[in-house]
C-alpha cells in the first residue's frame, strides 16, 4: 500500500521570489527534493529587448525591490563593456560607495528581522525585539544609515534614480556626502557589536563540501569587478562565465536553476563564498574581528552566513567612512559615448552572491539581446542538495517541524527575497511499502 | 444609514488586522514598510501583523481590517486568489505601479505573449501565465490606491495611521512639476531641453530626478487630469522622437490609461501595434 501526500504549487517566477518545497521520502530515506520558486513570470529579459540602453538600468533594477543596485551596477558595467566605455577612478569609488549602501540595508534587513528569530524560536524581527530590543533597534539604525547612503548618492533607496550608463547623473555635493561621517563612525562600532552578537548565536553543527563561487580582486573587495573564482581552483575571466556555468529549467520551477558546465554540479555564492575567496582583501578591522570571534576558515556551514553578513557590514561601514571623508567633487559626472554595435557582460556581488548580465546592443542604442542569472537561480541547486543532507537530521514524525527546520537551513542563503521562504510550504509524500 | 465609504473603514479603538499580500511584483513596495526603520515598532504596537509574509513567519487567518496589496496579476492562478483577498479585506489599499497600473511587466500587454516566453525560458510548456498583466483594480474592487515604483514610505504610515483613526486616508494628486517649484530645483526641460514628465506625473516621490539632472520618467503614474496630448505636441516640437517618448510613455506606469493612450497614440501615428497582436 502506497501513501502519498501532496500539496499542489501553482508555478511562477524568473525573479527570486515565492517558493516552495516538495520533499518525497520513502520510509525515513530521502528520495527526492525539489525547491520550487513560484513567482509570476515578469519576462524582463523579453521585454528589454527594442529598449533604448539608458533605460536599462532603471528597468532592472525593479526586478528586486531588496537589490536594485545590483542589478542597476551589473547592468552598467554589461552596457560599458558592450560600448567600449572606460570610467573614472571617481566614478568606480562612488559605484562602491553605493554597494556598500545595498549591501549594509539588505545585510542587516537579514540578519535581524529575517535570520536572526530563527535562532530563538520566534517568528519575526518584531517579535524579537521584544526581547532583544537594544540588538534588534541597533540593527534597524543600522540598516537605516545604509538606506541614507542610499538616498543622497542614489536619490532614492529603493530602486535609485541616479545610476546611468557611463557613471551617474549628478555627482553628490560635498556637504551631502559630509552629513553621513558621524552615523557612519556610529555605524562602524555599531556593526561591530552586531557581528560580536551574531557570533554568539547557537549555530548547529553542519559543514558541508562547497564549490563556493565569487568574484575575486587582487587589491580590494570584490565588489564591481574581478575574476569569478571558485574554491575549487577556478579562476576566469567574466567574459568565460557562460562556458564555465549554464542555466537550466526545471518544471518545478518559473527561476532557472544553475550548474557548473564541468561535471554538471552544484554550486554556492553569497557572503560565505565571499569571505572564504577575499578574506585576505577584507577590511582590516573586519579581519581583526572575525579573528576576535573565532571565525574559521575555511567556513562551510551555511548557518554561520550571518556571521559572514555581519563582517561584510563592518567591511562596508568601514570602507564607506573612507570614501566619505575623502570625497572631493568631481566632473564629469559620467562618461559620453556613442552607440555602437556590440555586446558585452558583467558579474558583481549582490549582497546574496554573485550576478550576471548580459547584453548585446545595436547602433541605434537598442537592446538586442539581455541575458541576466541573478545569485538565488545559481544557489537553487546548491540548496536542495543542502537539504539532502540536513533532512536526516532534522527529520520528526511532525511535518511541520520538519519543514520548519528546513526554512531555517533555506533562510541562511537570503534567497532573494526571503519571503519565499517564509512562504515555504512543505510537501512530504510519504511512501509506504 | 453609513455611507458605502463609511462601511469599508475599519472600526475605531480595536486593533485593526493587517495583512500584506503579493502579486506579481520586486517586493520593493512591501519593503517600504520594513524600511520605516524608525515607525516599524510602533506600528507593529498600533496594529496586528496578521498575515505579511516577507516580515513574519506567524500567518493568522482572515478576515483582516486593512490589506495591503502589492503586485499585478498574471497568472490564472492569481486571478482567483485576488478574489479570495477581497472577500477577506475589509478596506484593500494597493500599493505601487505594478498593483495600481499593471507595472512594468505590463509591457508585455504590447508584444507576443508566445514570443516572450520562448525568448526567457527553455521549456514554454512548464510557465502556466496570462497573456497581459493587468492592475488589482481590473479584477476587485479596491478602496484606496498608493502610487510608486516604488511607494513613498511616508505616504505608506501616513495611511495607516489614517485608517488605524478610521479616518478616509488623503494623499495629495498634483503633478511632479509642482514639486520641482517648492524644492527650487530649475527646470531640466526648460534649462537643458531634456523630455521631463513631471507636468503629468503624480506627486509623491519628492521630484527626485529634475533635482538630479534628469527628466522625469513618470514612476508614480499619471497626475490627475493631465495633459498627456499638449506635452506630447511640444517634445515632438522641440527636438524629442517618437522613438524617445514611446518608452518614456510606456515604461513603469504603462498601462495607466492616461499614459497608455498617449503612448498609443504615438505607436499609431508610427505606424506600430498597440494589441500586441491581440484584437
Amino acid at each position: 500500500m502506497t501513501e502519498t501526500r501532496s500539496i499542489k504549487v501553482e508555478a511562477l517566477t524568473r525573479v527570486e521570489g515565492e517558493g516552495g518545497l516538495h520533499v518525497k521520502l520513502n520510509g525515513n530515506v530521502v528520495e527526492d527534493v525539489q525547491l520550487s520558486i513560484y513567482e509570476p513570470p515578469r519576462f524582463f529579459e523579453a521585454f528589454l529587448c527594442d529598449r533604448p540602453l539608458e533605460e536599462v538600468p532603471d528597468i532592472t533594477a525593479r526586478i528586486c525591490g531588496i537589490c536594485p543596485v545590483a542589478y542597476q551596477m551589473s547592468a552598467v558595467h554589461a552596457l560599458e563593456a558592450a560600448l567600449g566605455v572606460s570610467i573614472t577612478p571617481e566614478i568606480r569609488r562612488m559605484r562602491r560607495l553605493l554597494y556598500c549602501g545595498e549591501w549594509i540595508e539588505s545585510h542587516c534587513l537579514h540578519m535581524h528581522l529575517l535570520h536572526a528569530p530563527d535562532f530563538f524560536g520566534v517568528d519575526s524581527g518584531i517579535e524579537l525585539a521584544g526581547r532583544f530590543p537594544d540588538e534588534v533597534n541597533r540593527g534597524l539604525r543600522l540598516k537605516k544609515h545604509g538606506n541614507e547612503l542610499l538616498e543622497v548618492l542614489g536619490g532614492r533607496a529603493i530602486h535609485p534614480i541616479n545610476v546611468a550608463v557611463g557613471g551617474f547623473y549628478r555627482a553628490p555635493k560635498r556637504d551631502e556626502l559630509e552629513r553621513l561621517i558621524p552615523d557612519f563612525e556610529w555605524g562602524l562600532d555599531a556593526a561591530i557589536e552586531a557581528t560580536r552578537w551574531a557570533a554568539t548565536l547557537d549555530f548547529p553543527d553542519f559543514d558541508r563540501e562547497y564549490d563556493m563561487v565569487a568574484l575575486s580582486h587582487p587589491n580590494e573587495y570584490a565588489m564591481n569587478e574581478g575574476q569569478v573564482a571558485s574554491t575549487s581552483g577556478l579562476s576566469i575571466d567574466v567574459s568565460d562565465y557562460e562556458r564555465e556555468f549554464a542555466e537550466e529549467h526545471v518544471s518545478q520551477s518559473t527561476a532557472l536553476h544553475s550548474v557548473r558546465t564541468a561535471g554538471n554540479s552544484c554550486y554556492h555564492v553569497g557572503p560565505l563564498a565571499r569571505l572564504n575567496l577575499n578574506f585576505a582583501q577584507l577590511s582590516s578591522v573586519a579581519q581583526r574581528v572575525a579573528d576576535e570571534i573565532g571565525f574559521v576558515l575555511p567556513c562551510m556551514n551555511p548557518f554561520r552566513a550571518i556571521v559572514a553578513r555581519g563582517l561584510e557590514v563592518i567591511h562596508a561601514y568601514d570602507e564607506a567612512l573612507q570614501i566619505l571623508r575623502d570625497y572631493r567633487p568631481f566632473k564629469p559626472p559620467r562618461i559620453e559615448y556613442e552607440h555602437t554595435a556590440g555586446s558585452g557582460c558583467a558579474a558583481t556581488e549582490a549582497p546574496r552572491g554573485l550576478i550576471y548580465h548580459h547584453y548585446a546592443v545595436d547602433k541605434q542604442g537598442k537592446v538586442n539581446a539581455a541575458k541576466i542569472v541573478p545569485p538565488t537561480s545559481q544557489n537553487q541547486r546548491q540548496i536542495e542538495d543542502d537539504l539532502r543532507g540536513w533532512l536526516p537530521e532534522v527529520l520528526q514524525d511532525d511535518d511541520r517541524r520538519t519543514a520548519l527546520d528546513c526554512e531555517r537551513l533555506i533562510r541562511t542563503y537570503d534567497p532573494c527575497i526571503s519571503c519565499s521562504t517564509h512562504f515555504l510550504k512543505l510537501t512530504v509524500e510519504r511512501i509506504e511499502s | 444609514m453609513k455611507s458605502p465609504v463609511e462601511q469599508t473603514l475599519p472600526e475605531i479603538g480595536t486593533k485593526k488586522r493587517l495583512a500584506v499580500f503579493k502579486f506579481a511584483s520586486c517586493d520593493g513596495c512591501q519593503l517600504s514598510l520594513l524600511d520605516c526603520e524608525d515607525e516599524l515598532l510602533a506600528v507593529a504596537d498600533a496594529v496586528e501583523i496578521a498575515y505579511f509574509l516577507e516580515a513574519t513567519s506567524r500567518i493568522a487567518p482572515g478576515p483582516y481590517d486593512v490589506a495591503l496589496v502589492e503586485g499585478s496579476i498574471t497568472t490564472p492562478y492569481d486571478a482567483e486568489r485576488i478574489q479570495e483577498v477581497r472577500r477577506q479585506a475589509s478596506y484593500l489599499v494597493t500599493i505601487g505601479a505594478c498593483a495600481t497600473s499593471g507595472g512594468i511587466q505590463s509591457l508585455k500587454n504590447w508584444a507576443d505573449h508566445e514570443d516572450f516566453l520562448r525568448c526567457v525560458y527553455a521549456r514554454p510548456d512548464y510557465i502556466s501565465t496570462l497573456e497581459t498583466s493587468t492592475a488589482i483594480a481590473d479584477h476587485v474592487a479596491v478602496d484606496f490606491e498608493l502610487r510608486g515604483c516604488p511607494i513613498n514610505r511616508y505616504q505608506l504610515i501616513d495611511v495607516l495611521k489614517s485608517l488605524i483613526a478610521g479616518r478616509r486616508p488623503r494623499t495629495p494628486s498634483h503633478s511632479v512639476c509642482l514639486d520641482c517649484k517648492r524644492r527650487a530645483t530649475v527646470c531640466v526641460e526648460v534649462a537643458q531641453g531634456l523630455p521631463c514628465l513631471g507636468p503629468v506625473t503624480h506627486t509623491g516621490c519628492g521630484a527626485i530626478c529634475p533635482a538630479y539632472d534628469r527628466g522625469c520618467y513618470g514612476c508614480f503614474g499619471p497626475a490627475a487630469q493631465p495633459n498627456c496630448d499638449s506635452l506630447v505636441a511640444q517634445y515632438l516640437d522641440t527636438g524629442s522622437t517618437h522613438e524617445d517618448l514611446i518608452p518614456l510613455l510606456h515604461n513603469f506606469n504603462a498601462d495607466a490609461p492616461e499614459f497608455r493612450d498617449a503612448g498609443n497614440q504615438i505607436r499609431q501615428s508610427a505606424g506600430l501595434s498597440t494589441t500586441g497582436g491581440r484584437p
